[in-house]
């Protein structure tokens, strides 16, 4: 009897050692899904505590009203304006290139390419999204500006035209794969419908297809421009380093990003008040980029709730 | 009959001629439409590929003459002849294997917990939005993130470690929503089958549900961890500095990476420089890229035959 008792109080021990560690397992992987959230709410924090101290010296309505921007040389300027400027400059113009090509290339891969074609011309599409910024950056500098340059002789050499250029590049394999996957989405009821009343592809495409499509494109647009205004290292090599109230593309411009890595590149004092600015540049970024990603995202959610 | 005949025919037919809209076919001018519509996309779908070999083809024309044994096992120096990417090439090394670390621990157990514990309340909701606007954060956010936090706050110093935390909090959402849809496609009846043999809800996980989902997690986080590689924004404002004569050794030395040297080769004015840009791109992309495909390659093969 007594072989069964300690057999029982064994089985017992092990159940009770078994919940156990199920037990911390599961708190362990629910500590680890937590770190978003605290990630999420330390960049709040620090973003609002460390620009904070830059609104002690400088005026909210001079930083986001300034039309100059003057950080290092006396008289300092606070005026974000002209960085504003120089982003949108260089992401409206990667948009109006990328927009047009990737949408092009959706329309071909999902109604024109075969399946064999599709197979290698996808993952190229990909491999493009996977060079580091770096090395656009350079593309830029090396030949786009000297072909630039050698059609319009005026072009400086850090300019927003290739920098826009480049960075099409950059967000077209975005662009094309959400585009693609929306159009794909459209039921293939709607196609068939198309052709049965001897519509050619072309009609198809563009009568049937966009418009059901319309609003996964213009997440992907939306999204596009997000990850266009975020980009950094190729805009900072591009563009070049002097804020400008312009609209020239041919004239060097900075963005919002490019003055960040410019004052990390520098020797900065803690606490100075440069110091304290890039933390007021990039909550305006992470505002501006966050609003256009919740945006998009709430498209697509009501996307997916009309096909369901 | 020709359509003419075909329209002669009906309207003929009817008395009054003025209330039949005449039937134009213009069968010429859409079969020119769908064939420069055709073109067009076929045209704006191989733009990225052009794009692809011509960046290649400038890198290598740039690079190949500077690109030397030697030249990996150099430090960076003032002079062009005599500068390499050594210390670079260990500091991505180092920085690459501890993100690995940091990330895939941390990024697989929140996918877990999301995907196979978590009951669908507001919790688990909250934490899934959050994620999906967290990997839209520009990575310079994280940049600014890791420099309140990792070097201020937990006073890591402008280290090899605050560097590695940086880019794992970057990629922690990729990697969490990758392996959450690869934690999808394992199929329910494998969990079932588990549990239904007396397996705890961890043993179930562990033994069977993530070997199953194991290459397209793996898929993933190469993809992730191939961005994270090329990735130079975030560590400049972390601290990387471009001028180190040293391999690090601990993990609170300070480092350059192989895109932090490149962007500073490529922003130098003398032409020589940019042949060395060239040639660290060049070893940077064999890197980025041969990782990419290689994952690629694995998702491909994977998602072709289902396993099941």
């Amino acid at each position: 009897m007594s072989n069964l008792r300690t057999a029982n109080i064994e089985a017992k021990d092990a159940r009770i050692k078994v919940r156990w560690i199920e037990f911390t397992i599961v708190r362990s992987l629910m500590i680890c899904a937590l770190i978003s959230v605290v990630t999420t709410l330390a960049i709040v924090v620090i973003l609002a505590k460390e620009s904070s101290g830059f609104f002690q010296e400088v005026s909210i309505y001079s930083f986001l009203a300034g039309l100059e921007w003057n950080p290092l040389i006396e008289p300092r300027q606070f005026g974000v304006i002209p960085l504003v400027l120089g982003t949108l400059l260089v992401s409206v113009g990667a948009c109006i290139i990328a927009i047009p090509i990737g949408l092009g290339t959706a329309i071909y891969l999902s109604e024109y390419a075969s399946q064999k074609t599709r197979q290698w011309l996808k993952p190229t599409i990909e491999l493009l999204a996977g060079v580091p910024s770096v090395v656009f950056g350079y593309f830029a500098v090396t030949s786009i500006t000297p072909l630039l340059q050698s059609v319009f002789p005026s072009t400086e050499i850090f300019n927003a035209a290739s920098a826009a250029i480049v960075l099409s590049f950059m967000v077209l394999p975005t662009i094309t794969s959400l585009s693609d996957d929306a159009l794909s989405a459209v039921p293939r009821s709607l196609r068939e419908g198309g052709y049965a009343l001897a519509a050619t592809k072309r009609e198809v495409s563009l009568g049937i297809l966009l418009p059901a499509a319309t609003s996964g494109i213009l997440a992907a647009c939306i999204l596009g421009f997000s990850r266009a205004i975020g980009e950094t290292m190729a805009v900072a090599l591009a563009a070049g380093s002097t804020p400008n109230l312009s609209l020239n593309p041919l004239q060097s411009a900075q963005t919002m990003t490019g003055y960040i890595v410019q004052v990390s590149m520098g020797d900065t004092p803690h606490g100075s008040v440069e110091y304290q600015s890039i933390f007021a540049v990039a909550a305006l970024l992470f505002l501006m980029t966050f609003s256009l990603n919740v945006f998009s995202q709430s498209i697509l959610k009501r996307l997916q709730k009309s096909y369901d | 009959m020709t359509p003419e005949e075909l329209q002669r025919k009906l309207q003929s037919s009817f008395t009054d001629m003025d209330e039949i809209p005449l039937f134009k076919d213009n069968l010429n001018a859409r079969a020119r439409g769908e064939f420069l519509f055709k073109w067009t996309v076929r045209f704006s779908a191989f733009t990225a590929v052009f794009i692809m070999s011509l960046l290649l083809y400038r890198v290598l024309q740039d690079g190949l003459p500077w690109l030397s044994f030697d030249f990996l096992n150099r430090f960076p120096s003032r002079l062009p002849e005599r500068a390499g990417i050594k210390s670079a090439l260990y500091g991505s090394c180092y920085i690459i294997v501890l993100t690995t670390i940091f990330s895939v621990s941390i990024g697989v157990a929140a996918a877990l917990y999301l995907e196979e514990i978590a009951k669908k309340n507001r919790l688990s909701q909250f934490i899934e939005v959050n994620i999906a606007n967290l990997a839209g954060v520009p990575s310079l956010v994280y940049g600014i993130l890791g420099l309140a936090v990792f070097v201020r706050y937990l006073d890591f110093g402008r280290s090899v470690l605050a560097a590695a935390a940086t880019l794992a909090l970057m990629i922690l959402p990729v990697i969490i929503i990758t392996s959450r849809e690869a934690l999808r496609t394992v199929p329910n009846g494998i969990r079932m089958a588990a549990l239904a043999l007396g397996a705890t809800p961890w043993q179930t996980i562990w033994s069977h549900v993530l070997p199953a989902a194991l290459p397209n997690i793996l898929t993933g986080v190469i993809l992730a961890l191939s961005r994270a590689l090329g990735e130079a924004a975030p560590l400049i404002i972390v601290g990387g500095v471009t001028y180190i004569a040293f391999i690090p050794e601990s993990l609170f030395d300070s480092f350059t990476t192989m895109p932090i040297q490149i962007f500073n080769w490529a922003g130098r004015p003398q032409v020589e420089f940019q042949g060395i840009a060239a040639a660290g791109i060049i070893v940077m992309l064999l890197l980025v890229l041969t990782t990419n495909a290689f994952a690629i390659i694995l998702r491909n093969k994977f998602s072709q035959k289902s396993r099941w």
